[in-house]
């Protein structure tokens, strides 16, 4: 069952994750055809609280709380806010105070809407945390391809990119092992994370046996900043050896879809043919945010109202 | 517990053949008269009297569908998400004497319902309440204006309305309710 | 003239434990035997206690002068004395740093004042803990200083450490060095692996601690000069360890009782009280600590109390203070993990806590005999009971062990004869 918080995929349960997809899938049918005036969050008000820059998963969370008729607020936190002035914990029961109901948290530190949570009434939802987890960049990963698949029982997923700084890389992870579906993983080994194979994940040995067979294929970003700390020599290095080209994609699956998370850097990790192609749903991935992310609101504010003594 | 049957399909026709006749009679003609039936057995009821007007009077009356999933009062107490569809009539409501028609009046709820969504289409000159049978236990301050048939009934007895569209057959039946099951409205 | 007689205990002597009454005079035991009895002497009824030698920790943060909202030498002073410490060295990393005569100074005078247990001030190794030039080690020396460590930072600079060392030895003191590569360790929070993966935690891997632990032992294997590793974490430090002194490098090391009893599988829930450096590593580096202390690889057990204010721990586990503060529950854990664990025997534990710091540091104490001074800590080693950081006397209540059942309570601290502390409950 879930509970107050959406923190991560790590302890969320298989039936928790398809009844999110099953919820999600009522959602986006109405969106689809226009109708987002939903009653269930009137009068209930939620707030995104980013500590980093994100448009897409912002806008996203926004649009999916008034669609469900609830109030959002958002709050800018500048990274430099973080280190100096109020706390986490102060900024959080502030925001209880004004009787929030759902507060949307993006940190760039590992933890923070776990400690948050702790110290709040509101439901927290992790909108990304650091190099820890992105539940809901991965549900709306995990609902595109099932809407493709129908199912996740032996489904290969190959995830190339910055896995030791990704936290969808991570989310989609745990979700999918836990799912039925095989996840493989390449990248440069400066950023391949110890332990990642513990997790579920093979490693696979070159991009080319990453890709063979696979109905996914998911691309991460790579942050510049990681090349400035040497991770890896040059944009045009990294896209010759580790980016994926149509021609790559050919060792996929032949009903492969094309995901990635956004925003991507063009001619990087993948090239432009690839991000454009038909078998892209690096669009359809927007959507499907938004779906999912009303189908979790939906969701929590259930538990909050104590919903099920409705029922 | 047996089924009693209240209206065959003979009865029915004859019933709906009748209320095309009171609707032409009270609106004192047809002039910007439209049909609207809440989905899905007054969306069928509603084409059927569109038909027999046709049949009756030579006039094509405007006539759609109404989906009210989006406007139900028991979203949020039932907490659920409904199967909906986007409404379109096919025709502008402003200023139109709408006949709003359904199978079965009961609590009034989901007339309610549907004027709410009719409002969010435009804003019709009036609305008229149209059903096959009224069995009465209203929780809302609705009435009907056309009525097929009343028929008082408790809350733990139900009405089946068959349509041929659906059923394959025309018919109102009531039974009364299972002791097995519990009461149900 | 003040006597005090410890009647009934069980006596945990360098080569044996047996039942003794221990009579002490000004400061001094003067007198041990089965059955002592004496009128004018203070008694302390010791019957089913055991008496270590008053427990030394070679390594403490009392955060005075500067942190007083930590720790001060009050506070602290009285976390150790519950903890049956009777002598602890506190580093230099204060506000200013302890680089100088004056303050290691300040520092004794004040651990005299509050009078509770003795305070032994460690200087800095350079000016400032910069590890840029050697502090005045000679007057630090003279004012009270029984060490020299930047701990808390890396001397990063090997030729600066070498000079050190050389310089030290000079004047008898030996560099307490706190193991830390910053090109790997910076930004790190928990230790490298599995865990960090899963937490999404900046990891610090076991080689940047290594690769200078493995520095300092050539340093001191060149130099023919002593060398002492702080807070040893790693199977693989333990390792460097054994093979150093196996070729007779005049190398000593200590560790803490958080890298015997925990795991990083404690940092995945966020609790920024498990945040403390080096790290908590893994299963096997815990089994490798056990090892090295029963082979004499690993010298000493030292709490780094690390003291805390509550709004530095109750962060983002990336923004909390690295640190725990170990002075009230070290002995008990110690004593839980490895005397019941069978890792260490009684005598051993003495060893680790109190003669071998003694020994590294050339202080007084850490053994019980007649002429020695008259430290104690009375410890009930039946006694099962729940730590509760609420309880401390340490200003700091940051631990990862609230809640942990343990056993060996404190009851008493002696310190030169005297009664310093006594435990609530008896």
């Amino acid at each position: 069952m879930l509970g107050k918080d959406m923190l991560g995929l790590y302890g969320t349960a298989a039936e928790d994750i398809v009844n999110i997809l099953d919820t999600a899938s009522g959602m986006k049918k109405l969106l689809t055809q226009n109708l987002k005036k939903l009653p269930h969050l009137q009068g209930r008000t939620v707030t995104t609280l980013f500590y980093e820059n994100s448009t897409r998963t912002r806008c996203s969370f926004e649009l999916a709380a008034k669609y469900l008729g609830a109030g959002t607020v958002n709050v800018s936190a500048s990274s430099s806010s973080v280190q100096k002035g109020e706390t986490l914990i102060d900024t959080g029961r502030t925001l209880d105070a004004m009787k929030n109901d759902v507060i949307v948290i993006r940190h760039p530190m590992g933890g923070a809407p776990a400690l948050l949570a702790k110290n709040v009434r509101a439901s927290v939802i992790n909108g990304g945390d650091g190099m820890n987890e992105h539940p809901t960049q991965a549900l709306l990963d995990f609902y595109t391809m099932r809407e493709k698949f129908g199912s996740f029982k032996g489904l290969k997923v190959a995830i190339l990119g910055d896995i030791a700084h990704s936290r969808v890389a991570k989310s989609n992870l745990f979700g999918l092992t836990k799912l039925g579906a095989e996840v493989t993983m390449y990248a440069p080994a400066t950023m391949i994370p110890q332990g990642i194979d513990r997790l579920g994940a093979k490693i696979a040995p070159s991009r080319e046996e990453a890709l063979r067979g696979a109905n996914v294929v998911m691309g991460l970003r790579i942050q510049l900043e990681r090349m400035q700390g040497g991770l890896f020599p040059s944009l045009s290095e990294y896209n010759k050896f580790y980016g994926v080209s149509e021609e790559h994609l050919r060792l996929a699956d032949k009903n492969a879809i094309v995901m990635h998370p956004g925003p991507v850097n063009r001619g990087v990790e993948l090239t432009d043919e690839v991000i454009d192609g038909e078998n892209s749903k690096i669009n359809e991935q927007v959507l499907n945010g938004v779906a999912v992310r009303m189908a979790l609101l939906f969701l929590l504010c259930k538990n909050r109202q104590g919903g099920s003594e409705n029922e | 517990m047996p089924e009693r049957i209240l209206m065959d399909g003979g009865a029915i026709a004859r019933t709906l053949n009748r209320l095309s006749h009171e609707i032409y009679e009270r609106n004192k003609g047809l002039e910007n008269v439209c049909l609207i039936g809440i989905r899905r057995r007054g969306e069928i009821l509603a084409r059927r009297i569109r038909d027999l007007i046709r049949e009756n009077y030579a006039c094509d009356l405007p006539c759609a569908g109404l989906d009210i999933g989006m406007y139900r009062d028991d979203l949020v107490s039932n907490y659920f998400v409904p199967d909906a569809r986007a409404n379109s009539l096919g025709f502008d409501v402003n200023g139109k004497r709408v006949v709003l028609c359904d199978d079965v009046l009961h609590t009034g709820r989901s007339v309610r319902a549907a004027i709410e969504a009719i409002f969010d289409l435009g804003r019709p000159a009036s609305i008229r309440l149209l059903v096959l049978c009224d069995r009465g236990g209203r929780e809302m301050p609705v009435f009907a204006d056309f009525v097929g048939k009343n028929v008082p009934t408790s809350r733990s007895e139900f009405i089946d309305v068959r349509l041929k569209e659906i059923e394959g057959e025309d018919a109102l039946g009531i039974r009364g309710a299972d002791p097995a099951a519990g009461a149900r409205g | 003239m003040s006597k005090l007689l410890i009647k009934g205990g069980t006596v945990v002597f360098p080569d044996r434990v047996e039942r003794a009454d221990l009579l002490s005079q000004d400061g001094k035991i003067i007198k041990i035997a089965k059955e002592i009895s004496d009128k004018e002497a203070e008694t302390l009824d010791a019957q089913g206690l055991t008496v270590f030698p008053g427990l030394i920790d070679m390594h403490v943060h009392l955060r005075e002068p500067g942190f007083e909202y930590k720790e001060d030498i009050a506070s602290g002073s009285a976390a150790a004395v519950a903890g049956g410490f009777t002598q602890v060295c506190c580093m230099p990393n204060t506000s200013p740093v302890c680089d100088n005569a004056a303050i290691v100074g300040y520092i004794a005078a004040r651990g005299k004042e509050v009078g509770l247990c003795k305070i032994r001030p460690i200087g800095s190794i350079t000016v400032g803990e910069k590890g840029e030039s050697l502090s005045e080690m000679g007057k630090m020396k003279e004012a009270g200083a029984v060490a020299v460590s930047d701990d808390g930072k890396p001397v990063s600079d090997a030729r600066i450490m070498r000079l050190a060392m050389e310089y030290a030895s000079d004047f008898g003191l030996v560099c307490l060095s706190h193991c830390e590569d910053k090109s790997l360790a910076e930004g790190g929070a928990v230790n490298e692996g599995y865990n960090s993966t899963l937490a999404g935690l900046k990891g610090i891997p076991r080689a940047a601690e290594e690769i200078m632990l493995a520095r300092e032992i050539i340093l001191a294997e060149t130099l023919k000069k002593r060398v002492h590793i702080c807070h040893v974490s790693t199977k693989g430090g333990v390792q460097l360890l054994k093979e150093a002194k196996a070729r007779g490098v005049a190398v000593t090391a200590e560790t803490c009782p958080h890298y015997f009893t925990l795991t990083d599988d404690a940092i995945v829930t966020f609790d920024a009280r498990t945040k403390v450096n080096p790290p908590l590593r893994e299963a096997e580096d815990v089994e490798a600590i056990k090892a090295g202390l029963a082979d004499g690889t690993l010298d000493c057990i030292v709490t780094d109390h690390a003291p805390h204010h509550e709004q530095e721990k109750n962060v983002e586990y990336n923004l909390a203070a690295f640190g725990i503060s170990g002075l009230e529950t070290s002995f008990a854990l110690s004593y839980t993990a490895l005397v019941r664990g069978g890792v260490l025997t009684l005598t051993q534990l003495a060893d680790k806590m109190s003669a071998a710091p003694a020994r590294i540091l050339g202080l007084d104490g850490g053994e019980i005999g007649v002429g020695r001074t008259a430290d104690f800590a009375l410890a009930d080693l039946e006694e099962k009971y729940t730590i509760d950081s609420k309880k401390f006397r340490s200003k700091g209540k940051n631990t990862p062990f609230d809640g942990r059942e343990v056993f060996g309570k404190i009851k008493y601290t002696v310190v030169d004869g005297k009664i310093k502390y006594k435990a609530d409950e008896r």
